[in-house]
């Protein structure tokens, strides 16, 4: 089952103009995907236009049956509950706890307050970070701060997660104990679509790999071919 | 609703002085507002006392006849602006005078002052148009050989009052404007300062509605706290005056409620027009 499909999508910017250009792939239910490629190649539009954070200049976008022709705020709003993203700054709430920046996503999107505690400790404890329910972000590491933020990209129990340069400020350590949740995270059936420039990672995967160049999809190990990026001179 | 009424709480911890300004802003908005209130309610009252004493005063020529007073005093009780009509002897006129006039008492004498029809009009007529309108049918009778009816003070009094309410209202609407805008501003300054959380909310599938809510509430609760300052403070005002110039009376606490009704409608009004454009900047 497709639960992100791209078709034929191109992204203008009115001042920096084309991100990306008539880029069409599929991503399927419980599948993992690294994004690949160099800095303003297009990884983070894509993602982007994963979660409805921007629009396609032409083309069309669905996420989990949401289209992104005619899309309105609230079917955004709506689309969000479904996915999870994670960020390489982590976007933590600094001054609240462990805890409460979790139930506060939970909250959100109205889960009934019996229902949050219960939660959180089952995300704390799928994340590993039971211990640390009430110590404040800036009290932990790097890499327990991330496991944070995918726990509480984890709340709304995703289709699809998305992660943007995860492990972008980690240590090799934590770059591997974070991978290794989203393996499991993806093994539990939730498509994860991760950008990423650690290479090394991605071979040692041997996973799904969208190599991203010009704005252009220019390898697909899931057809095993070389496309001809069209902007490249 | 929890949720969004701790977030809106959260956003006074944050920022006390930013919210103490806009709560000081709208209370001084309102103080103005509140003070030229103050006077202009005063001044209706002592409009509407003086305005209870208006009547039209018909003098009727000697030789009328009782026969014809009563007829008169018949048909001008029944007019529907007319509340009562007294007939009024020469003896009485002359009782009047002396009473109202003391120093001149003895000037008087009996048969100096004719008889009259005194015709009191009814609240809700006593502008000066039905007053001058209903002077005019009296003065049609042959035994009447004037009538007087204060035109001119009534027209002053009407007119005194119409500027009062006017003042009242184009000051009272550019002191909102004010309290609006200055709102509006602080409502940037906040949106700013919780923009982490907005970007979150709006990640995890929070909808506009919903991450509007804390500031409208933050907004609601501004207002009533400014309304309340400024109640005060126009009660302290009051008091003063009262002490030290003239006896002022103050709101009911009808109008009192008006007024922290007043504080609570610029508060959403002012949050309301601003916040959604502000979070929509967000990313």
């Amino acid at each position: 089952m497709t639960v992100i499909r791209f078709a034929n999508v191109s992204k203008e910017y009115p001042r920096t103009g084309v991100a990306l250009h008539d880029v069409s792939f599929n991503v399927n239910k419980g599948e993992f995907v690294f994004l690949t490629g160099p800095s303003g190649a297009g990884k983070s539009t894509i993602l982007k236009l994963i979660y409805f954070d921007e629009l396609p200049t032409r083309g069309d976008v669905w996420v989990s049956s949401t289209r992104s022709k005619g899309v309105s705020r609230k079917e955004i709003s709506l689309l969000r509950r479904k996915l999870g993203v994670v960020f390489q700054d982590f976007r933590l709430l600094e001054d609240r706890s462990v805890e409460q920046n979790i139930a506060f996503a939970l909250d959100v999107i109205g889960t009934p307050q019996d229902k949050i505690h219960a939660k959180v400790s089952r995300l704390l404890g799928q994340v590993g970070l039971s211990s640390k329910a009430t110590s404040m972000p800036r009290e932990l590491s790097g890499g327990e701060q991330q496991r944070v933020a995918i726990a509480r990209a984890l709340a709304n129990d995703p289709v699809v997660l998305v992660a943007d340069e995860p492990t972008g400020n980690l240590d090799d350590r934590a770059t591997r104990g974070v991978f290794q949740l989203l393996r499991e995270i993806n093994a539990a059936g939730t498509a994860v679509v991760m950008a990423t420039h650690n290479l090394d990672l991605v071979k040692r995967a041997e996973l799904r790999v969208l190599e991203i160049n010009r704005g252009a999809i220019v390898y697909d190990t899931d057809d095993e071919k070389r496309r001809t990026p069209e902007l490249t001179p | 609703m929890r949720l969004a009424v701790r977030e809106a709480l959260l956003g006074f911890r944050r920022a006390p002085m930013l919210s103490m300004l806009s709560i000081t802003t709208i209370a001084f908005s309102l103080f103005a507002f509140g003070l030229f209130s103050l006077v202009a309610l005063n001044i209706r009252s002592t409009l509407s006392a003086m305005e209870s004493r208006v009547e039209i005063r018909a003098f009727l020529s000697d030789s009328t006849t009782p026969e014809s007073i009563a007829a008169a005093m018949g048909d001008i009780g029944g007019f529907k602006e007319v509340a009562r009509v007294e007939y009024i002897t020469p003896e009485q006129a002359l009782e009047r005078a002396r009473l109202e006039l003391g120093e001149f008492k003895d000037v008087f004498e009996a048969g100096f002052l004719p008889a009259s029809l005194d015709v009191r009009m009814r609240e809700g007529y006593r502008d000066p148009e039905t007053v001058k309108k209903v002077a005019d049918r009296v003065k049609v009778y042959d035994f009447v050989d004037d009538v007087r009816y204060g035109e001119e003070w009534v027209q002053k009094l009407y007119s005194i009052r119409n500027v009062a309410t006017a003042a009242g209202i184009i000051l009272g609407l550019a002191f909102a404007a004010v309290s609006i805008i200055v709102i509006g501003a602080t409502i940037r300054m906040a949106v700013m300062a919780r923009s982490r959380e907005i970007s979150i909310m709006r990640l995890v599938g929070a909808t506009d509605g919903f991450i509007r809510r804390p500031f409208l509430i933050e907004g609601l609760v501004k207002g009533v706290l400014g309304g309340a300052f400024a109640l005060l403070l126009t009660r302290v005002a009051s008091s003063l005056i009262s002490r030290y110039f003239i006896q002022t009376e103050f709101f009911d606490t009808r109008l009192a409620l008006l007024g922290l009704l007043g504080g609570a409608v610029i508060g959403v009004v002012g949050s309301a027009l601003s916040v959604g454009r502000q979070i929509r900047r967000v990313q």
